[in-house]
């Protein structure tokens, strides 16, 4: 087992700086940042016509004359701004339980209700689910104190942010799951057909009978595999720090603005790592035992598209099961092994319990071993016999 | 060369499928010896060469190397050269080198003290930290080599390791194997040319469809066969031809044909006798090369007719 471990940390640090240290891995690295760049500066576009779409609504719970007061303050604000960009606001009269009538207008879908307003004129108080200093929150101080309506000492609006409106809460969920879902499958997608071509270049330089001769077969995939696991963490980190950069340069609040997983942001996001580490891990382990098979860069091509096409119905099975983790569908995509992550990723975004992934985990880990193990033994039995002294074998066989 | 063989193999075969590639091959290759593996291409040689690496598991048979039932756990004390050359082409020559000897459990540090020193031994000490891709097929041949021996290994396999190479890198690699050789290791090599194994051998295995034909020392090989005759005569026909053996071929105007167990003296006696007219006779001792037909015989005539692939 030491000597496996050896051999795979060799073959894995040479892989490592390889990719690394190559001009390949810097495009590697740039590719995904060029959408995003050139998002940015297309999505400040986007953004304002998103916003149009999506203005933000005040629910206002106050009488007819303080709704009326405030409604003029706002169109006066939107004399000078334009229309579009300033906040909406809907009148509610007010309800003898005013903490229930807050909770029930928060989870209302019709309108949408961003935010509520209560306690106007005297002791003003916003409650959704914004920013502090966000432009909702602002906007509605703007207008108030135009509307005169802030007597108070404390001119400032106090703002109760709350993580986001209940109403709204577990389809948000549902999207972070499915956000999560589509960039581990796109990145494994990468990852996996990189590390495919590398290793038919493995194969086409002949290098393998070397290493084959000195290692076992087992430590060439592993080492391999985690090289790979290693070089692709490096560029999601690179990643997620300029997509958290232009995420919060693009969106007030930055992070903050993206509902909130089930599990908690540092819990989503380790097992969120930990789930694309293992998703790649049992991909990859698929894609070598197969890259093992083909012997030049034009079987690669015609071996990986059935394989990709495979992977997109993985996908597909998991972002179904995305929606309700605990159906039928979702449980069959959280224990098939090659969907489990993403099932499981979908999963943490809606479901706080911790178990269930330590358990799909080593449930995958278990595969991520097995098929190894089998793509050693295949590797072993139809590629190292095919050598070049044995032509006249294959050729008297055919 | 007394005491265990370096390597030891009994029985060994290799079916792919349908197919034997090995038959049953038995070799004992003494500690400091070099050692030939001889045989047309596809005899089976690179096939028996890695079943001794460990690269591939026998179908049936034992195998030994240096002590150890499976080869991967004398993977430290090998060195092995495979036929098909394979280096990393963005490698630099220093670092391939001591990424060899890295995978034989050379620290990559003293790895590359080692190929500093070796390729400046070589006159490649300018090459050390360029790319393979840059170096010259010759260049990158001696790289690899390094990169087997880097690791000082007691047991070095080279598989055929002069094809490539012209007669002056021939020639040095025939001196280094000599050198390591002569430094206590034990070298095993495959070739389909005889005078390779002629020139180096101590001892020799003849592979052919798969099965050893002959193995032994190379003037064991020899004396196995009887000197040639060559023979020319004024006379083509008359009672001295019932000396001349049946199987005897016509090379222009001689005659070839094996001296016959009796001797030469009754064969001279019969051509004088005879009146065959003597104007050129020879008797001379054969080489490996014809040791080696006789040996493999038409088994291995029939593989060197195979051993080109159609295309």
């Amino acid at each position: 087992m030491s000597r496996m471990l050896r051999g795979a940390f060799v073959i894995g640090r040479r892989d490592f700086s390889a990719t690394v240290l190559s001009k390949t891995f810097l495009f590697f690295l740039l590719g995904p940042l060029f959408p995003l760049m050139f998002g940015g500066i297309f999505g400040g576009i986007g953004a304002s016509v998103a916003s149009q779409r999506e203005k933000p609504v005040v629910a206002v719970v106050a009488s007819q004359s303080d709704f009326d007061t405030l409604s003029a303050a706002r169109e006066r604000l939107a004399d000078a701004i334009d229309d579009e960009k300033l906040i909406g606001l809907v009148r509610f009269a007010p309800e003898p339980d005013a903490a229930a009538q807050q909770k029930r207008l928060l989870e209302t879908s019709d309108p949408p209700i961003h935010a509520v307003l209560t306690g106007i004129p005297a002791h003003p108080k916003l409650t959704g689910a914004i920013h502090f200093d966000g432009t909702t929150a602002r906007q509605l101080q703007l207008m108030l104190a135009d509307a005169g309506v802030t007597p108070t000492q404390d001119s400032r609006l106090a703002v109760t942010p709350t993580a986001t409106t209940s109403g709204s809460l577990s389809k948000d969920r549902a999207i972070t799951g499915q956000i999560g879902q589509t960039v581990l499958f796109f990145l494994t997608l990468l990852l996996s057909t990189m590390l495919l071509s590398q290793l038919v270049e493995e194969k086409s330089n002949k290098i393998v009978e070397v290493v084959a001769a000195a290692v076992p077969i087992e430590s060439l995939f592993v080492g391999k595999l985690f090289a790979m696991l290693a070089a692709s963490v490096l560029g999601l980190l690179v990643w997620t720090a300029a997509g958290a950069a232009v995420i919060a340069s693009l969106k007030q609040g930055g992070l903050g603005a993206l509902p909130t997983p089930a599990m908690g942001w540092p819990g989503f996001l380790m097992l969120t790592v930990a789930y694309f580490a293992m998703n790649y891990l049992l991909l990859g382990a698929v894609f070598l035992t197969i890259g093992a098979q083909a012997s030049t860069v034009r079987e690669v091509q015609t071996l990986s598209m059935p394989v990709t096409f495979a992977q997109v119905v993985i996908f597909g099975f998991a972002a179904t099961s995305a929606v309700s983790p605990n159906s039928g569908v979702g449980l069959a995509a959280a224990i098939f092994p090659l969907s489990s992550p993403l099932a499981m990723v979908a999963r943490a975004a809606q479901q706080p319990d911790l178990w269930p992934h330590v358990a799909a985990i080593l449930w995958q880990m278990l595969w991520v071993a097995l098929i190894l193990w089998l793509g050693a033994k295949l590797f072993r039995k139809t590629v190292l016999k095919s050598g070049p002294g044995l032509r006249w074998w294959r050729l008297g066989r055919t | 060369m007394t005491g265990a063989p370096a390597v030891e193999a009994v029985d060994l075969v290799k079916d792919f499928g349908e197919t034997r590639a090995v038959d049953g091959v038995s070799l004992s290759v003494p500690v400091g010896s070099i050692y030939g593996l001889l045989g047309p291409n596809g005899a089976g040689k690179t096939t028996t060469l890695r079943m001794l690496l460990g690269i591939i598991d026998p179908s049936s048979g034992t195998r030994n190397v240096l002590g150890h039932g499976r080869p991967i756990d004398a993977a430290a004390e090998v060195g092995y050269l495979p036929e098909e050359r394979g280096l990393y082409p963005a490698m630099h020559a220093r670092d391939a080198i001591a990424f060899m000897g890295a995978l034989r459990g050379l620290s990559l540090r003293e790895g590359r003290r080692r190929a500093d020193e070796l390729l400046k031994e070589h006159g490649l000490g300018d090459w050390a930290k360029k790319p393979i891709r840059n170096l010259s097929k010759g260049m990158a041949q001696t790289v690899q080599l390094l990169g087997t021996i880097i690791h000082k290994p007691r047991l070095i396999v080279l598989d055929e390791p002069f094809s490539g190479l012209d007669a002056i890198n021939q020639a040095r690699l025939e001196e280094r194997i000599r050198g390591e050789a002569r430094n206590g290791a034990t070298v095993i090599f495959s070739t389909h040319v005889i005078a390779h194994a002629e020139r180096l051998c101590e001892r020799i295995a003849i592979i052919a469809k798969g099965k050893v034909a002959f193995e032994g020392r190379v003037d064991e090989a020899r004396s196995r066969l009887r000197p040639i005759v060559r023979l020319r005569t004024r006379a083509s026909h008359g009672p001295w031809r019932s000396v001349i053996p049946a199987d005897a071929r016509e090379e222009g105007d001689h005659l070839v044909f094996e001296l016959p167990a009796s001797g030469p003296e009754p064969l001279l006696k019969a051509l004088i006798d005879g009146g065959a007219g003597i104007e050129a006779l020879s008797i001379e001792r054969p080489g490996l090369h014809d040791a080696f037909v006789a040996i493999a015989g038409e088994s291995a005539a029939e593989a060197m007719v195979e051993k080109e692939p159609e295309p």
